[in-house]
């Protein structure tokens, strides 16, 4: 008698669930998983190895490319570890925009994967509803930094520029008539704040309106309750961090109990779970979407009243103001010097984390003394949940792969580098 | 129509035998009809990006021609246009056979559907039996194709889509029966006839559960969300026409769709009164210029297919996918019971002449 063989299915690496590149071979028993075994690497890109041949801050780019749907928290990190060695710290104005920004991302990101991980179940609507909030966002990016992606904002000293007085506005074409084009104008009449404000009113009825869709909804729960359960022990031992960590029901957050730039100053709570299970960590992510919300709130409502500076005065660190260089000689040659060859970071190592949209992103980076990074280590936090999918989704079915792929929040860029 | 030819040809198509003149005429309303299905799918496809475009707050296809209408045919042009890959160690023969499966018996299935009280194709008896026979057959294009593909994605579409298959049609099977204790009759002309005289005689009232089975079981039957499994796309990538390209492609997607109109309007005949009215019987409208408006007619069948159609996209807008042993728990679990039950209520309510159920027969 010849012996039954499990089944062997390649998952990826272009599969329409797979988030990227993520390539899994499954074993399987008829539709329920054995083994399964994530090859990674596909998106590999070298950032590591590429910061050590460039000056400091031409390494910022690279880092947004990283987990490239939450953008400046990826800058953060790399920031905060030239800062720390360094020894500066940025203006108070500057912080807030920093954590401002970073709430924002966080939104990015869970938009992102709240409308993917809608999908991959199969609930179609909830991608283009969140990619619908997801725009308004990327304007706010694209106001501050003049791109809506790979923003490069984040500076060592502070943030590239102040918070602009002008939205960016659309334009009425032959497909979009005037009075549509108004509407969508609507709310960039006024400044940046002004616009953040107008989302932050407008954008816990729209989490609303996702929760109606999936939180209540049979299928969804059939999908999602008792998928995928990680004991808090378990979770902890797997190196969890961030909603997967919280989800397990272990209450972890940077923000708290390592409060950097501001967020000792703000006023937010941290959602946790209580099973485990993809539902958990999908309410975890949705309640912290709103405690966003509610961070930025309160930066706007600072940034408002207090103007200041957004950048450090020290010109061996910080290029001079455009203006400045016009007439003054010390200013164009720290601006040549630091666009030529960069500053120098003096020798030591550091290590910086922050909570990421996806868990404790943390960059640990050693210098020589030189104008560039010894070496830089990313920490990213979906490296570590990858390395838990066999664990995952052992004994569930196919589907299910889809969900637990989508519940990891998954970003290939951050996990290949 | 004899107005249209001239009074020679009349003078010929006397001539001809009566069995020449049936064939003939016969062909000729079988092409009418498929003709304006296939035209329907077109626009159904059209009428679905539209519906979901404005549901998920976008607009839809806007570009060809006006409002977009010209899109479905610049799909089918591009389908037209683009080779058909036959994997190398696939099936050919079964490969190609495949989707012609799925679209054949999608198109033969409305020889039997009374269009209106005059006008239908094919009026047997065993009408119910034979939309039943070939609503089956149906199925076998998606296995053979899932098979024929000799992918492992495909062929795990195949198998869900067989498993699937047997649950559901079973409990449309007794949806149906349902149907037939209420009517009497296999005849889907005679099925409509009995639900004469005004909305409350709509079967949809007595047999409420096995209409909402009937409808849900034919969601599944046509591999629609949230029982797509057989494409499954993120999970099975598109399941068992991963494979396809070009016409191949677009044959199974014409069947999908031919399906679709199919079952909404399988659903209105046997359960919504078909081309009945539904101002059947209101004498308000006695004498008014609207009195038309009471009268059976083709129309009030396209109305309640548009609805139908309607209700499938709105239904894939709205759910997440279920899990492929969900969906058998829900089929063996949950329909194949409350068919069962219903149907033994429908029986002793009939025999008692209560409510509703007192116009059924028998």
């Amino acid at each position: 008698m010849t012996e039954i063989q499990n089944f062997t299915m390649n998952f990826g690496p272009q599969h329409p669930a797979a988030h990227g590149v993520l390539r899994l071979v499954l074993e399987m028993d008829g539709e329920v998983i054995q083994k399964a075994d994530p090859h990674v690497g596909l998106l590999h890109r070298g950032t590591e190895k590429l910061a050590e041949s460039k000056p400091y801050n031409q390494n910022i780019g690279y880092m947004d490319r990283l987990d490239y749907v939450s953008m400046m928290c990826n800058e953060h990190g790399y920031v905060m570890a030239i800062e720390k060695l360094l020894g500066i710290s940025p203006p108070i104005r500057a912080k807030y925009i920093r954590v401002m920004f970073d709430e924002i991302t966080r939104v990015l990101n869970h938009l992102m994967w709240l409308g993917a991980h809608g999908l991959d179940i199969g609930a179609m609507t909830m991608f283009l509803y969140c990619f619908r909030e997801r725009e308004d966002l990327m304007d706010c990016y694209e106001a501050v930094s003049g791109t809506r992606m790979h923003a490069t904002y984040y500076r060592p000293g502070g943030v590239y520029r102040d918070l602009p007085e002008t939205m960016p506005k659309y334009r009425s074409n032959q497909y979009r008539s005037k009075k549509e084009v108004n509407r969508m104008n609507q709310n960039r009449e006024g400044s940046l704040l002004d616009f953040i404000d107008a989302f932050c009113e407008k954008f816990p009825g729209c989490i609303d309106e996702y929760e109606t869709l999936l939180t209540d909804n049979r299928i969804w729960k059939q999908r999602t309750v008792n998928i995928a359960v990680v004991s808090p022990e378990r979770a902890l031992n797997l190196g969890f961090t961030g909603p997967m960590l919280r989800g397990s029901g272990i209450e972890w957050d940077l923000r708290k109990k390592q409060p950097y730039e501001v967020y000792d100053l703000v006023d937010f709570d941290i959602p946790v779970g209580i099973n485990g299970d993809c539902y958990d960590r999908y309410l975890v992510r949705v309640e912290e979407m709103r405690q966003s919300t509610k961070i930025i709130e309160q930066c706007v409502d600072w940034l408002r009243k207090n103007p200041g500076p957004v950048m450090l005065g020290d010109h061996k660190i910080v290029p001079p103001d455009r203006v400045e260089m016009k007439d003054d000689m010390e200013s164009l040659i720290h601006h040549f010097k630091l666009f030529t060859e960069g500053y120098n970071v003096p020798v030591g190592e550091a290590y910086a984390a922050l909570e990421h949209p996806k868990g404790e992103f943390g960059v640990y980076l050693i210098s020589d003394g030189a104008n560039k990074p010894y070496r830089v280590k990313i920490r990213a936090p979906g490296f570590s949940h990858l390395a838990s999918l066999s664990e995952m989704v052992e004994g569930h079915m196919l589907a299910d792969v889809v969900a637990v792929i989508g519940t990891q929040d998954i970003v290939f860029g951050e996990i290949d580098r | 129509m004899e107005w249209l030819i001239p009074q020679f040809f009349l003078g010929a198509w006397d001539q001809f035998p009566p069995l020449l003149q049936y064939l003939i005429e016969t062909t000729f309303w079988i092409l009418v009809v498929t003709i304006t299905v296939i035209l329907g799918v077109a626009f159904t496809t059209y009428f679905e990006r539209k519906v979901i475009g404005y549901m998920q707050g976008r607009i839809g296809p806007n570009r060809v021609g006006p409002k977009g209408l010209g899109q479905p045919f610049a799909d089918v042009l591009k389908m037209l246009i683009k080779e058909v890959v036959v994997p190398a160690k696939s099936n050919r023969f079964l490969f190609v056979i495949a989707p012609l499966l799925t679209l054949v018996p999608a198109l033969a299935t409305w020889a039997v559907v009374p269009f209106s009280n005059t006008f239908v194709i094919a009026d047997i008896n065993a009408g119910l039996l034979y939309v039943l026979a070939l609503t089956s057959v149906g199925v076998y294009g998606v296995i053979l194709a899932g098979w024929a593909t000799n992918s492992k994605y495909a062929f795990l579409g195949a198998m869900r889509s067989a498993a699937q298959i047997v649950a559901y049609e079973i409990a449309m099977g007794f949806a149906l029966v349902g149907v037939l204790m209420a009517s009497g009759s296999l005849n889907l002309g005679v099925i409509t006839e009995a639900q004469g005289g005004g909305v409350t005689n709509w079967f949809v009232l007595p047999l409420l559960p096995l209409f909402f089975v009937y409808f849900i079981a034919g969601v599944a039957e046509t591999n629609r969300a949230p029982f797509d499994v057989a494409e499954g796309e993120s999970e099975i990538v598109a399941g068992f026409h991963v494979e396809y390209s070009g016409i191949a492609f677009a044959l199974f997607f014409l069947g999908e769709y031919a399906n679709i109109i199919l079952i909404s309007a399988l659903t209105s005949i046997l359960f919504m009164g078909g081309y009945l009215s539904f101002f059947e019987g209101w004498t308000i409208l006695e004498g008014t210029m609207l009195s038309f408006l009471r009268e059976p007619s083709l129309g009030w069948l396209v109305l309640k297919i548009c609805f139908f159609v309607y209700v499938f996209f709105w239904i894939r807008a709205t759910f997440p996918r279920y899990r492929y042993d969900q969906i058998m728990r829900l089929g063996w679990k949950v329909f194949i019971p409350v068919t069962i039950v219903w149907i033994g209520v429908e029986a002793v309510m009939a025999w008692m002449q209560v409510g509703p159920w007192t116009n059924l027969y028998g």
